[in-house]
């Protein structure tokens, strides 16, 4: 059965999207930005991640939170110190400072690390299920793309931060008045986004070749999750990636890989025109 | 409105001069400024007087460079080719503005910037029409590179000015008063009236013409093009950026904004080989945190402040 091999890289592709979706979804919904920095982020993560393994031969299993730790920081002084005052302003405002700050961080990862795809192989084996053959590293990343999404889903549920987070998220004059600060929380959000970006970034480095010039496709991959599965929730990232995942799995299958996409694109701007509230089609957490 | 055009004829003009300097360089260079000022001024029309962040631009002119090329090598003269390809970005403008108007701020913005993702995959996996990945080459202009570089500088002259000339005519007519009372409160101005979905669409048809023309200009410049160069995500974002640095909503300011660009983008190139982008990158950030409604905006601020201390009390 072919297709039982196409839903499994489908499925396991998809927890990756879900996982690199899910903190620009969170910054888009919160703070109504549109972090044009998130899929540089990622590949930042990924390098940083792959350096620590080739020079200290750091497991990237290990190097997850340092450098998931070292992108939130990043994101932190970001938005405390510049996005933060912008925060307000028209979409356009927002979304021109973040594309300028991308190519900063774009440009110093060219000039630092330069552009060469790089891939850390921890050659694990494979698993086989009757014809069904999945890498063992693959699966290793998806169980972590899940449970990072999970993660932040638990954070958000029963965290203060996470609370504060969402109440933000539902009325932000509201919970000002309820004494929340909300810069501080935007910036708490936007590091959030940030740390998770980085993490993904070692995740993929454990399965694709990274390098920087995928960063415009890794964001265009999360404006597609957040459109299909609606912004700013978990759970419509989480349904999102794997819709995306699933969709380009099988439309590989079917047209050839040139045009998976493609057929990706497309079903975000049939979305975009008849749904766009996302297939989950609710505001807000819970 | 005389304030507007006065000093933009002196600007084409002063163009226009140019390539009595016999430097071909200089000439190109002042080629870019035209193109830009001409993108820039059509982005305004949705942009600036609408308010609808249009992330399309560089779908329009890689549109328009396809048909321009194809047309072109199809046998069609150059200058016929120049034109149909601008009806023909106008006309897919017209058409996908009525599914894609219906999307508000970043939803718009998000639908647009697919678009030009879109068409390019399109260009990239249709390689029997369009060449593919290798893409197309058109046939080059006779009369040695001079000649070229003065037909080119003045074709895209040519288009600046029609831009401008429709930003003039959008700026004092009903559609332009129509757009910017649907950049104020746009369920306001369809209660009071205005055909919203109409204003809208005409628009964004009409911030796609010259987009069209430019690039189909620009293909038969370069006599080459390609997927991933026609649709330039660069393209799309910059424009914009232009657009916010000499003010949106004016008639004046797309003209000034991306002259200075071009002008910023030339020095950074030249002196920062390496760090271009990252330059770039620091300018954009510090444009917006510094001057918020644009070159133009921060003169018009000046003005009013100066007449009372024109007076003999106005010592401060």
């Amino acid at each position: 059965m072919v297709y039982l091999q196409v839903l499994a890289n489908g499925l396991t592709l998809g927890a990756l999207y879900a996982c690199l979706a899910v903190g620009f979804s969170l910054v888009w919904g919160v703070l109504n930005v549109i972090n044009m920095l998130h899929g540089s982020m990622i590949i930042l993560g990924g390098y940083l991640t792959y350096f620590a393994w080739l020079h200290w031969q750091v497991h990237p299993l290990v190097a997850l939170l340092p450098v998931s730790a070292l992108v939130f920081l990043l994101g932190w002084v970001l938005q405390a110190g510049l996005v933060n005052r912008l925060v307000h302003r028209p979409v356009l405002t927002t979304l021109t400072v973040t594309f300028g700050l991308d190519l900063v961080l774009y440009n110093a990862m060219n000039v630092l690390f330069d552009a060469t795809p790089r891939r850390i192989t921890l050659d694990l084996g494979t698993l086989a299920l009757g014809d069904v053959v999945v890498a063992w590293d693959r699966i290793l990343a998806f169980a972590l793309a899940l449970a990072l999404t999970g993660l932040l889903y638990l954070v958000l549920r029963s965290s203060r931060a996470g609370r504060a987070i969402v109440a933000v998220r539902m009325d932000r004059d509201a919970a000002a008045l309820m004494g929340i600060r909300i810069h501080r929380v935007y910036a708490m959000t936007f590091a959030i986004g940030a740390g998770l970006a980085g993490a993904c970034g070692a995740l993929m480095a454990m399965v694709f070749p990274v390098t920087t010039n995928l960063s415009g496709l890794l964001l265009g991959k999360a404006f597609v999750v957040c459109v299909i599965g609606g912004l700013g929730t978990v759970p419509g990232a989480l349904l999102g990636g794997l819709v995306l995942g699933l969709v380009e799995s099988f439309a590989g299958h079917w047209f050839g890989p040139q045009n998976a996409v493609l057929v990706g694109f497309l079903l975000m701007l049939g979305l975009l025109m008849t749904r766009p509230t996302g297939l989950l089609g609710r505001r807000g957490y819970e | 409105m005389k304030r507007s055009i006065v000093p933009f004829a002196l600007f084409a003009a002063a163009l226009a001069a140019l390539p009595l300097a016999g430097d071909n360089h200089l000439v190109q260079q002042a080629t870019f400024v035209c193109m830009y000022c001409a993108l820039a001024l059509s982005w305004n029309i949705i942009g600036g007087y609408a308010g609808y962040p249009s992330f399309a631009t560089a779908a329009f002119v890689g549109l328009g460079s396809y048909a321009g090329a194809l047309l072109q090598n199809a046998g069609v003269p150059m200058v016929l080719a120049w034109v149909l390809a601008t009806l023909v970005t106008g006309l897919f403008a017209a058409l996908l503005g009525y599914g894609l108007l219906r999307m508000k701020g970043h939803y718009f913005a998000v639908g647009s910037i697919a678009i030009v993702e879109v068409l390019r995959l399109v260009v990239s996996s249709w390689s029997g029409l369009t060449g593919g990945g290798e893409g197309l080459n058109l046939p080059i202009l006779a009369g040695g590179p001079a000649f070229a570089g003065m037909v080119f500088l003045y074709a895209m002259l040519a288009v600046m000015v029609l831009a401008f000339a429709m930003t003039v005519l959008v700026d004092r007519g009903r559609l332009g008063f129509g757009l910017q009372c649907i950049q104020q409160n746009e369920d306001a101005a369809d209660m009071v009236g205005v055909d919203v979905v109409r204003t809208k669409t005409a628009g964004f048809a009409l911030s796609a013409l010259f987009c069209g023309t430019v690039g189909a200009i620009s293909a038969s410049w370069v006599a080459y093009i390609a997927p991933t160069d026609a649709f330039n995500i660069l393209t799309t974002l910059k424009v914009p950026v232009m657009v916010l640095l000499g003010g949106p909503g004016t008639v004046l300011g797309p003209v000034l904004g991306a002259t200075s660009f071009v002008v910023i983008e030339q020095v950074v190139w030249a002196r920062f080989l390496d760090y271009n982008q990252a330059a770039l990158g620091i300018v954009v950030v510090l444009l917006v945190f510094f001057l918020p409604g644009g070159l133009l905006g921060r003169l018009r601020q000046r003005r009013p402040a100066r007449t009372p201390q024109a007076g003999p009390g106005g010592a401060a």
